[in-house]
C-alpha cells in the first residue's frame, strides 16, 4: 500500500530530518511538508535536502491546513510543529496560538478527512512538570503533583488534550503521542544547547538536577517508526540514564556558577529581556529539581531501544561543538 | 556538610610537582588520580534517581564513618537476617531530633552487609537547598509508591521510617515509644513487589539529641515540623549540634515474608493494616530487648 505523509514543522531540524527519512521511504509515495517558513535547503546551503518532498507553506494557524489534507489524500499525519521558545517575530503569545490553535485546527482539518488513518503527534516530557514533590521517575500513566503552568510546556499539556479529544472522537484513527526529552545532537538547536555552549553555565545554588536527553538519530527512527506502524498510546522518549547538570557542565568542560533560586531568576529575565537567550520560570523548576522519565513502554511497544544513552547523546552534542572536559579529551 | 571536588574547577597538578611529597604506593596513588580524573571529566554514572555510588563510596561514606565506628561505637545484630541480594524492604524506628539514624543505618548496611541502602525520605528533604541534591547523590529518593515500587521491582535494599517526622521528633520522655505507623504504604509497596520486610530496631539515637522542649512558634515560621530545644541547643549556640556520643546497637529481625499473598492483594485494607501492626510490634518488641542488652546509654559513666 502506498502512503501519503504530511509532516509539519518540516523547516525545522528534527522535522527536516523526518520528512527525509519518510521520502526515502519505498512504501511511501508522497511526504508533504509544511511550516510558516521555507526550510533552510531552499533558502541556503546547509539544510538537510529536503529531495522528493514537496513543500507547501501554510501557517497552521488558518484552516488551509484542511485544503491542504483534503486535496493530498493524504493518510498519515506527523505532527512535529512545536515551538519551544518565544522567538523574536511575535513573542509568547504569537508562539502559544502557533502551538495551541495550529494543533487544534490540524486535529480539526484530520476529524474531517476520510483519508486519514494514522496522527503522529510530538509532545514533550516538560508536560510532567518538575517538583520535589513527584517520583523520581515518571511514567506516561503519572499525573504529575504540579503540572507546568507556563510557557512551552503549558502548551503541550494543552495540545494533549485536545489530541486525546481527537483520538476520542475518532477511535478509527491510529493516534500516537510521543514525549521526547530534551533533543540533543549534533545538529539541534535548542534553548538547551545554546545553554551549554556558553562560557560560564549559571546554576541554581543548592541544586543538582538529573537532565535526560534523546539523541536526534534516535528521535528520527521513532519518529519514522509511528509514521510507517500503527503504534497508538502515548510514549516517553529517552536515551537511557540520566546525567546531573553538574555531570554536564564538567564533561562540557565549562564552570558552573551556582546562583540563590531569586538570581538565577533575576538573571534569566535580564538575559531573556536583552534577547540573549530564552528563560521561562519553568526553566527555574527544572534546573532546581530535574526530570527523568521511564522508556519502558515505547521499547516495549517498538521491541527496540534507542542507540544513544542520555551520556552518549550529550557526548556526541559535546563533539560535535568542540566541547571537551577540563585537561582533555572524553574517553 | 562538604562534599569535595563537588563544585571545585580542580585542576590536576602533577605529583612530582610537590617539592615535599612522599610517595604512596603506586597502586592507590593510581588510582586516586584515575577517581580524580573520573571526577573531574564527569565520567561517571549515576542510576535515575540520581545515585552516585561512586561519590557515596569515597567520599560521603568515609566522611561519615568515623561518627559510626568512633563516636557512637555502632554493634549490629543479627546481621545475617540481611538478604545478600535481593529487593527487601528494611523497616525501622526513627528517633534522635535530626535523621542520624538514617546514616548510620546506611553506613552499617554498606560496610557489613556490603549492600547500597535505597531510604525514601519526606518530601520536605527535597524542597530543601543542598540537602535535596546530597540525598539523591547518596541514594535516597522521595517516599512515594512510583519511587518504592521501581526500587524493590529492581532488586534494590530499600529502608523506609514509617513514623517519619512523629518519630525523630518526639520528646525524650518517649524515648522508644513506637509512633504511628502511617497507612502502611510501605506494607503495601512490600506486597506489589513481593519482597520481605526485614523489622529494624535502632537504639542509640534517642540519646544524641534529647529533646525536651519545642520553639513550635518559630518552626512555623520556617516551615518546619519542630524546632527542638535540647540541654545544650539553643543555650551552648553551635556547640549544642554536636551530638552526644550515646552507644548505639542495630538490630535486624526475621525477615516477614509477602511473597505468599498476591500483589493484589495490597490493595486490601484489612491485610496491609493487619501487616503493620505486625511489623511494628516485632520492631517494639526488639526495641525493648535490644535497650536492656545495650544497658547504659554513656557507658562507663551512666
Amino acid at each position: 500500500m502506498t502512503h501519503t505523509v504530511l509532516v509539519t514543522g518540516v523547516s525545522r531540524h528534527i522535522g527536516a530530518r523526518v520528512a527525509s527519512v519518510l521520502a526515502a521511504d519505498p512504501d511511501i509515495s508522497r511526504v508533504i511538508g509544511v511550516d510558516t517558513v521555507p526550510p533552510l535547503s531552499l533558502t541556503r546551503d546547509g539544510g538537510i535536502s529536503l529531495g522528493r518532498i514537496e513543500f507547501v507553506r501554510v501557517d497552521l494557524r488558518s484552516p488551509d491546513i484542511a485544503q491542504v489534507i483534503a486535496a493530498a489524500d493524504i493518510d498519515t499525519v506527523v505532527h512535529m510543529s512545536l515551538v519551544s521558545a518565544p522567538s523574536g517575530s511575535g513573542g509568547r503569545a504569537a508562539m502559544k496560538e502557533h502551538n495551541v490553535i495550529g494543533t487544534m485546527q490540524l486535529l480539526g482539518a484530520c476529524q474531517r478527512s476520510a483519508t486519514v488513518r494514522r496522527v503522529v503527534v510530538r509532545s514533550t516530557t516538560a508536560v510532567y512538570g518538575s517538583s520535589p514533590r513527584d517520583p523520581a521517575v515518571f511514567t506516561e500513566d503519572l499525573e504529575p503533583h504540579d503540572g507546568p503552568s507556563h510557557g512551552y510546556a503549558k502548551d503541550a499539556v494543552e495540545i494533549e488534550g485536545y489530541v486525546r479529544g481527537f483520538a476520542r472522537r475518532r477511535p478509527d484513527v491510529t493516534v500516537s503521542l510521543l514525549r521526547f526529552a530534551n533533543f540533543m545532537g549534533p545538529g539541534v538547536d535548542s534553548p538547551l544547547t545554546r545553554y551549554f555552549t556558553q562560557p560560564v553555565l549559571p546554576t541554581v545554588l543548592g541544586f543538582d538536577p538529573r537532565l535526560q536527553f534523546v539523541h536526534e538519530d534516535d528521535a528520527v527512527e521513532v519518529l519514522r517508526r509511528m509514521a510507517t506502524e500503527d503504534h497508538p498510546g502515548t510514549f516517553n522518549v529517552a536515551g537511557a540514564g540520566v546525567l546531573l547538570l553538574s555531570q554536564c557542565a564538567r564533561r562540557a568542560g565549562r564552570p558552573s556558577l551556582p546562583l540563590l533560586s531569586p538570581a538565577f531568576k533575576m538573571l534569566g529575565n535580564a538575559a531573556r529581556r536583552i534577547g540573549l537567550v530564552e528563560y521561562s520560570p519553568e526553566q527555574l523548576r527544572l534546573m532546581s529539581h530535574g526530570r527523568a522519565v521511564d522508556t519502558g513502554r515505547l521499547e516495549a511497544e517498538l521491541g527496540w531501544k534507542p542507540k544513544f544513552t542520555t551520556g552518549a547523546a550529550f557526548d556526541d552534542f559535546l563533539r560535535s561543538r568542540g566541547l571537551h572536559p577540563f585537561g582533555g579529551v572524553p574517553s | 556538610m562538604s562534599v569535595p571536588s563537588e563544585e571545585d574547577d580542580a585542576r590536576v597538578i602533577p605529583i612530582s610537582a610537590a617539592p615535599s611529597f612522599t610517595e604512596p604506593e603506586p597502586d592507590s596513588l593510581a588510582s586516586f588520580l584515575a577517581f580524580l580524573r573520573r571526577r573531574v571529566t564527569g565520567d561517571y554514572e549515576v542510576d535515575e534517581f540520581g545515585y552516585d555510588a561512586e561519590l557515596t563510596d569515597k567520599v560521603f561514606l568515609e566522611l561519615v564513618r568515623p561518627l559510626y565506628t568512633r563516636w557512637f561505637r555502632v554493634e549490629t545484630v543479627e546481621l545475617k537476617n540481611v538478604p545478600e541480594e535481593g529487593g527487601a524492604l528494611v523497616v525501622a524506628n526513627h528517633s534522635g531530633t535530626l535523621p542520624v539514624d538514617a546514616l548510620m543505618l546506611q553506613v552499617a548496611i554498606h560496610d557489613e552487609a556490603h549492600r547500597p541502602l535505597r531510604l525514601l525520605g519526606a518530601d520536605l528533604v527535597y524542597q530543601l537547598p543542598l540537602l535535596s541534591h546530597l540525598s539523591r547523590k547518596t541514594g535516597h529518593t522521595l517516599a512515594c509508591r512510583e519511587d518504592a515500587d521501581r526500587l524493590l521491582r529492581k532488586g534494590e535494599l530499600v529502608g523506609v521510617f514509617p513514623e517519619g517526622f512523629k518519630g525523630v521528633g518526639k520528646p525524650f520522655s518517649e524515648r522508644y515509644k513506637l509512633q504511628r505507623f502511617g497507612r502502611g504504604g510501605f506494607v503495601a509497596s512490600a506486597i506489589r513487589a513481593g519482597v520481605p520486610i526485614l523489622p529494624t530496631a535502632i537504639v542509640g539515637a534517642e540519646e544524641i539529641y534529647p529533646k525536651i522542649g519545642d520553639l513550635k512558634f518559630l518552626a512555623r515560621m520556617f516551615g518546619l515540623p519542630y524546632l527542638p530545644v535540647t540541654p545544650f541547643f539553643p543555650l551552648l549556640g553551635p556547640l549544642g549540634l554536636v551530638p552526644l556520643p550515646s552507644k548505639w546497637m542495630i538490630q535486624f529481625g526475621e525477615p516477614i515474608r509477602t511473597d505468599e499473598y498476591e500483589p493484589t492483594a495490597a490493595d486490601d485494607p484489612m491485610l496491609v493494616f493487619n501487616i503493620t501492626d505486625h511489623v511494628r510490634e516485632v520492631i517494639q518488641q526488639m526495641l525493648h530487648e535490644l535497650r536492656l542488652r545495650r544497658g547504659h546509654a554513656f557507658p562507663p559513666f551512666l
